[in-house]
């Protein structure tokens, strides 16, 4: 770089030094920049790796498992292959059932206790609530298998190895859904401590200026408030227990029939998916994916309902 | 003036409390059925495994033959095939993992960066036993028949891969993992390093920082704790995954010798092994669950330990 020299002002006299710490600048100017687009580089590759198995399970999941789809496949009960007929290989509408039942009764056993613990933890700031919440925590990341042992245990022999001899309700859709609210409890009571605590304290606090009691206040003006929040925390919960195939594992029974009573042995869509991927008949093997494409549409309708929501909250809010 | 108010003394707050005795009774009584359920499950696992540490004491933890015919409870090396496949996915996952998330937040334009943010997030609610299903039917032909013997021509069919080529083990069983785990650590990495005000990055910049030197110097330590919690979560993930690894491990209660080998984790043992155990084997897969809880404490402790620590040192500063 050359400063052109003006006549009757003298020369620069740092003019050669400034050169210098010019010409080293640019030199690690340009390293710098070579390193940063080398990191650049790597984080875009780091993402299309990342993308390439994302998207190969889509294409298997659609390409192989749209052509099972028909009406026979939602209706029929599942039928083994034989000699005659290698491709028969029924229909999945016991899963379909049995999972509807024992997810829904979970539902229904999860969630008054997971939002009125949610509740609880938004209110109180008792430790006996602070110990709770890191309890909800440690449930959340505890492998699920163990849910299912748990459940085994108490209700399907009813701890009877131990002599205290619970009547245990053997192989059953209820014990599976026991396993499930179990498990779905924790996240609603993260999930709807979360809503609940961002309702504004100021309608909190202008119910109870009113004299309203505290009970009031929670059932009529914090709880419809954050409703929106609160189904997002079930429906968020709910989209990962339809999914779950280790707690049931051991304590449903895997039946073959539709069954709609849960105190018999029942199917289950992701059981039944784990079961048929190892069944040594190519035609059941094949026949998983139209299950697991069924299953992740399920899971993903109920995801996508409660981002929706969440979304038209979030709107609302602003 | 009436000094008894509970205004003027302070008490209004808890004579609010107590005047609502039928909401507080029933929010603890609740509360109080969650925790009971939470001490019943704990302690049916621990007890459901004490006729094991019974029969073979502590060996359990360090005893290398896991054999349910002859009633031998040695759990060493499904505890090592366990931590293992975790390594696996995990030295894929966070690099890869890390990178898709800055490059989300900060090299993406807006439109891409919600399409791969939803495609990331939609991925995390995949069920993981149709993860299993993609490694058994599609991964595992694919590496048994190209990948294996690639990597064996490489290392010139010696450890860490040798023959035989049979698709199912530790690497497919990790690889698995990996692909399971990295939706989950791209969602949470990236909520992390978008929260990082954009003012801070752009205030970087603006002074001459290269795109890497503020990544480095100012986003990542801005959202440490983010991406150890995510991290933390994700490893307490793989370690306690069932189904997925299940199908394509090739349960071998043995020591694996090469990434090849087929092997073992604590969860699949138990989900595999449930179905035809006498009572003392069951209590045997108890005291692996226990085992499995122990470690995820320890992941979970250690995760918490980065995080303070990372928190005292930003308040030094």
């Amino acid at each position: 770089m050359s400063t052109a020299v003006i006549e009757g002002i003298p020369e620069d006299p740092m003019l050669e030094r400034r050169e210098l710490i010019q010409r080293v600048a640019q030199k690690t100017l340009q390293r710098r920049m070579l390193a940063s687009r080398a990191v650049v580089g790597l984080c875009g590759l780091a993402l299309v790796i990342a993308l390439v198995p994302l998207f190969a399970i889509l294409y298997s999941l659609v390409q192989k498992g749209i052509r099972w789809w028909s009406i026979d496949f939602f209706t029929k009960t599942p039928q083994f292959p034989s000699l005659v007929d290698p491709n028969a290989v029924g229909g999945i509408a016991n899963a379909l059932i049995g999972s509807l039942v024992i997810d829904g009764l979970a539902a229904l056993f999860a969630i008054p206790i997971g939002i009125v613990t949610g509740l609880f933890l938004a209110e109180s700031s008792s430790k006996f609530a602070a110990a709770l919440r890191w309890t909800a925590e440690i449930m959340t990341g505890l492998p699920s298998i163990l849910l299912g042992i748990f459940a085994y245990q108490m209700l399907v022999v009813g701890f009877h190895e131990w002599g205290i001899r619970l009547p245990g309700i053997g192989f059953s859709g209820l014990a599976g859904s026991f396993a499930i609210g179990i498990l779905m409890i924790p996240v609603i009571i993260k999930a709807s401590e979360n809503a609940l605590r961002s309702v504004p304290f100021t309608i909190r606090e202008g119910a109870l200026a009113l004299g309203a009691r505290d009970g009031v206040v929670a059932r009529r003006v914090i709880i419809p408030t954050a409703l929106p929040g609160l189904i997002t925390a079930v429906l968020l919960a709910l989209s990962r227990a339809v999914g779950e195939t280790a707690p049931i594992l051991w304590v449903i029974g895997a039946s073959n029939i539709v069954a709609w009573d849960p105190r018999h042995e029942m199917a289950s869509m992701p059981l039944y998916i784990f079961l048929s991927a190892t069944s040594p008949y190519t035609s059941l093997r094949e026949e998983t994916w139209g299950i697991a494409l069924a299953l992740v549409v399920v899971v993903l309708i109920i995801n996508l309902g409660s981002r929706l929501i969440a979304a038209r909250l979030q709107r609302e809010r602003r | 003036m009436d000094r008894s108010d509970p205004l003027l003394t302070g008490k209004a707050k808890a004579f609010s409390v107590k005047s609502d005795f039928a909401h507080w009774g029933v929010l603890y009584g609740v509360s109080g059925l969650f925790a009971l359920i939470c001490a019943v499950f704990l302690i049916s696992i621990v007890v459901s495994s004490l006729p094991a540490w019974r029969h073979s004491g502590l060996s359990i933890i360090y005893g290398t033959t896991w054999s349910q015919g002859t009633d031998s409870f040695g759990a060493l090396p499904i505890i090592a095939g366990t931590l293992a496949t975790t390594a696996i996915a995990l030295v894929f996952a966070i690099p890869i993992g890390l990178g898709s998330a800055l490059a989300i937040v900060h090299l993406l334009p807006v439109k891409a960066r919600i399409f791969a943010s939803s495609l990331v997030e939609l991925l995390a609610a995949v069920p993981s036993v149709v993860y299993g299903l993609w490694g058994l039917l599609v991964l595992a032909p694919w590496f048994e028949n190209t990948v294996q013997p690639a990597l064996a021509d490489l290392s010139g069919h010696h450890f860490p891969f040798p023959p035989p080529y049979e698709g199912v083990g530790l690497l497919l069983a990790g690889c698995v993992l990996f692909v399971m785990i990295l939706p989950m650590i791209v969602a949470l990495s990236r909520d992390a390093i978008a929260i990082v005000p954009r003012e801070q990055f752009e205030g970087a910049l603006s002074v001459g920082a290269t795109k890497w030197q503020v990544l480095r110097k100012v986003v990542l330590p801005a959202a440490k704790t983010g991406i150890v919690g995510a991290v933390t979560l994700a490893t307490a993930r793989a370690l306690g995954e069932t189904v997925a690894v299940a199908l394509v491990i090739g349960l071998n209660p043995l020591f694996p010798h090469s990434l090849f080998s087929t092997a073992s984790t604590l969860a699949s043992t138990i989900a595999l092994q449930f179905q035809d155990a006498t009572p003392l084997q069951v209590s045997a897969l108890g005291a692996l669950a226990v085992i499995l809880m122990a470690l995820t404490a320890i992941v979970n402790w250690l995760g918490r330990r980065l995080i303070r620590r990372s928190a005292t040192k930003a308040a030094l500063l």
